[in-house]
């Protein structure tokens, strides 16, 4: 029996995702239509073993228990939420609800961090934990050696793939192979996190209690791999498979269309096929490539979405409205012969006739094989806005033609003019 | 009330001149007097308007691709009953050199004649000009309008009953509103004044002739407007079509999907679901598709926009393709056929003829 620990972090966590997260969870913030960790609830699914899912994290219960019970309702899996106290880190929390993850003795348990996204190969770490004697395994993919050391490096034994040596965000280069935050690990890594907790315990006590350092804050990729690295038990699974870290903003429209893509493979019944679909009607929208649309959105026939377009629930979308690169939340409405191209259009916005939202791309250099999403901060050395994705926030209201270029939006704005390069506080 | 009845044989020189810069690209394929104001080379809006007073003979001073001004204007011309006479410089002669080389057709009689600058879009004032300039009995009468930033112009001082005291050409400090229209009305006997060399009417000639007292100004109440380049063509544009409201005129288009005032050219096609104007000017056979939005724009003949796109103050050159979904805005002028692909955004762009537009141009620049 296989069990899974998704990490969802906390509200004061994920804050390059503001102004997405300032009214919905980072983790239920919708790529492809879908909450960023329902995606990583398919991958587990898929693994035949896995018995159950647990979200740890420390977000006030109430903000996940309609999600939960709608993924139990779905997948018919036991899903539970386990609340931590305060921030305890990676490793913390796990330690912390140790005998719920030992409960019904699984012979191992995947790790997954919440705010990654990709095609989380699972099973074939199943088949290569089986094949060691692995206290954990990490995926680990390859990234450009530049942007590598804003990851977790690995540097690993290339015919057994041991890990040797591991460093958290390096300042000097150290190795293009790093960690994507997904893991498998045996029960008996708790006896590590025990050993460990003693050991910050007694330190905790020594320093007479005036050192602010609460000892049940662990950090499994500091306090854990590191320590495991060049002992023979923990051991990268590489991957080729895409894979993003989901931390700015910005990333979300990159997020949305690699997901959508990946449909294609595990769940083509989810993109709009309308050739297929609504035979019984004779006009319908104009799709191109990619695209999600929400049963209970309304497009009209005169529109054209796609590719890389997600559309939620009771989206409304009228006539002559062309959606490119672009996720559109649910309740939001874009009126006639407007344009949407690399944003995200927040839950119940209103969007005018004629107006243009616009954003920037920042994806990966494409000419680059296996770089990264850069994720840039905000302004730019000169103190200039970074050109990025156009976001507008929730009940958002933008009037008739104007133009939005590059622009962060916060909820409930009534917007009465264009605006470009600037971030509507 | 004719204009025909006050004087014999009336002539004007229009000093066409160069290259008319200043409103390229459009002027990379056409000459500037022929490029279209609401639908009319802007010199015919001058001729007609002569015509109406009765000027019979026009001289058009050139320097440059007269040939093919000589082409389009000549059959206009005939309509309207005018003989047009190319006088052509070998060489750029400023504003009074012309007159010179034309003296020889512009003394034929002992009538005043008219000059004016071709840039000039207005409520033409010829008929008070004429009884103004009979009524002074002067050598020269000029056209002063009033505007709210002088500093750009020529501006005219001048004692209550016209006589004109002094020039400040482009005054850094304010000295008055009333600046130097571009339009004239001259004795015969301003000829002597002139050499046939490059000189400068405003510089070198009407100084002297001030100081005669022999130059007097006439306010004129009409708009007014240089439209040499771009930005001032839409101004101007915005008057012309204002004016034609208030004359009623029967050019002004009163349709659904219209609003304000907008004049669309018989023989251009406007498809369902459109918002047009207020304040555009749509040239024959234009096709505009369903559910475009375009506002104070001029767009040029054989034109086609497509479907779902926004415009706002620009000019549209002659036989353009803008995508659908595109959004132009902010004084963007296209030259000859542009192509313009589908959902992009041009702000302030200046498309220089036969270019194709394939991505967005987010900040005013000059596309080569």
């Amino acid at each position: 029996m296989l069990k899974a620990i998704i990490l969802i972090g906390g509200p004061q966590k994920g804050t390059r995702f503001r102004p997405l997260s300032l009214d919905i969870p980072k983790p239920l913030f919708p790529v492809a239509g879908l909450p960023i960790i329902q995606h990583h609830i398919e991958a587990c699914v898929r693994v035949p073993d896995l018995k159950e899912i647990i979200l740890l994290g420390y977000y006030p219960s109430a903000d996940l228990i309609k999600f939960v019970q709608e993924m139990i309702q779905e997948y018919k899996i036991a899903i539970r939420y386990l609340q931590e106290y305060t921030a305890l880190g990676t490793a913390g929390g796990m330690y912390h609800f140790r005998d719920q993850i030992k409960s019904g003795n699984p012979v191992a348990f995947f790790v997954i961090n919440g705010d990654v996204c990709g095609d989380l190969p699972l099973l074939e770490m199943c088949d290569f934990y089986g094949e060691k004697d692995a206290l954990v395994v990490v995926v680990g993919t390859e990234a450009i050696r530049n942007q590598s050391v804003n990851y977790g490096c690995i540097v690993n034994d290339k015919n057994t793939g041991e890990i040797l040596h591991y460093v958290e965000k390096p300042s000097t280069f150290v190795s293009t192979l790093v960690n994507c935050g997904v893991y498998l690990c045996s029960l008996d890594i708790f006896q590590i996190l025990a050993s460990l907790f003693k050991k910050k315990e007694e330190e905790y006590i020594y320093n007479d209690l005036c050192s602010s350092n609460n000892s049940s804050i662990m950090q499994l990729e500091q306090d854990v791999l590191r320590p495991l690295a060049g002992t023979g038990k923990a051991f990268v699974y590489q991957t080729n498979n895409w894979w993003s870290q989901l931390k700015s903003a910005g990333s979300a429209i990159y997020a949305n269309r690699h997901c959508l893509q990946l449909y294609k493979k595990r769940h083509p019944e989810w993109l709009t096929n309308l050739g297929i679909q609504d035979l019984q009607v004779k006009q319908t929208p104009k799709i191109i490539g990619n695209v999600f649309i929400h049963p209970t959105a309304f497009i009209h026939h005169t529109a054209v979405l796609g590719p890389n377009v997600s559309i939620g629930s009771n989206v409304h979308i009228g006539p002559g409205v062309r959606i490119r690169e672009s996720i559109i939340l649910s309740g939001a409405s874009i009126s006639n012969h407007s344009v949407i191209l690399y944003s995200v259009v927040g839950r119940n916005s209103k969007i005018g006739a004629w107006t243009r939202v616009e954003g920037t791309p920042c994806d990966p250099n494409p000419n680059k094989p296996f770089a990264k999403m850069d994720n840039l901060p905000l302004f730019n050395t000169n103190g200039k806005l970074n050109p990025s994705i156009t976001i507008l926030g929730c009940s958002v209201s933008v009037p008739s033609e104007v133009i939005l270029l590059n622009l962060i939006v916060l909820p409930y704005k009534e917007l009465s003019r264009s605006f470009k390069n600037e971030i509507i506080l | 009330m004719c204009g025909k009845e006050l004087i014999g044989k009336i002539r004007a020189l229009i000093l066409v001149g160069g290259y008319g810069t200043r409103l390229r690209p459009l002027t990379l394929s056409r000459p500037k007097p022929l490029v279209e104001f609401a639908n009319k080379p802007m010199l015919i809006h001058q001729i007609e308007a002569l015509v109406e007073v009765g000027v019979t003979e026009v001289v058009l001073a050139v320097s440059y691709r007269a040939q093919e001004m000589e082409n389009d204007l000549s059959e206009e011309a005939k309509k309207l009953g005018v003989n047009l006479i190319f006088s052509h410089e070998t060489e750029p002669l400023g504003t009074a050199g012309p007159l010179a080389l034309a003296s020889k057709i512009l003394s034929e009689n002992d009538e005043p004649f008219f000059v004016l600058n071709s840039d000039i879009i207005c409520d033409f004032p010829f008929k008070e000009m004429i009884i103004f300039h009979k009524n002074h009995g002067r050598e020269g009468t000029i056209c002063v309008t009033r505007v709210e930033e002088p500093s750009k112009y020529g501006v005219v001082l001048y004692d209550d009953d016209g006589c004109i005291k002094d020039f400040i050409e482009k005054p850094q400090e304010f000295v008055s509103n009333k600046i130097n229209a571009g339009m004239y009305i001259f004795n015969v006997s301003i000829l002597k004044r002139i050499k046939l060399q490059p000189t400068s009417i405003e510089k070198e000639v009407f100084p002297d002739m001030a100081k005669e007292r022999q130059l007097f100004a006439l306010e004129f109440q009409g708009f007014w407007m240089d439209v040499g380049q771009p930005r001032d063509f839409l101004t101007g544009m915005c008057l012309y079509l204002s004016s034609l409201r208030q004359k009623k005129s029967e050019k002004l288009m009163d349709q659904d999907g219209v609003i304000g005032n907008v004049i669309i050219d018989p023989t251009a096609r406007i498809g369902r679901d459109c918002k047009i104007g207020p304040n555009v000017i749509i040239g024959p056979n234009v096709i505009i598709e369903d559910g475009v939005c375009i506002r104070r724009s001029t767009i040029l003949r054989e034109s086609i926009i497509k479907s779902h796109s926004w415009l706002d103050s620009c000019i549209i050159g002659w036989r353009c393709v803008i995508g659908r979904w595109v959004r132009l805005e902010n004084n963007t002028v296209l030259g000859e056929d542009v192509i313009v692909k589908d959902e992009i955004y041009i702000n302030g762009g200046q498309v220089l003829p036969h270019k194709n537009i394939a991505s967005s141009v987010p900040e005013p620049q000059i596309i080569m």
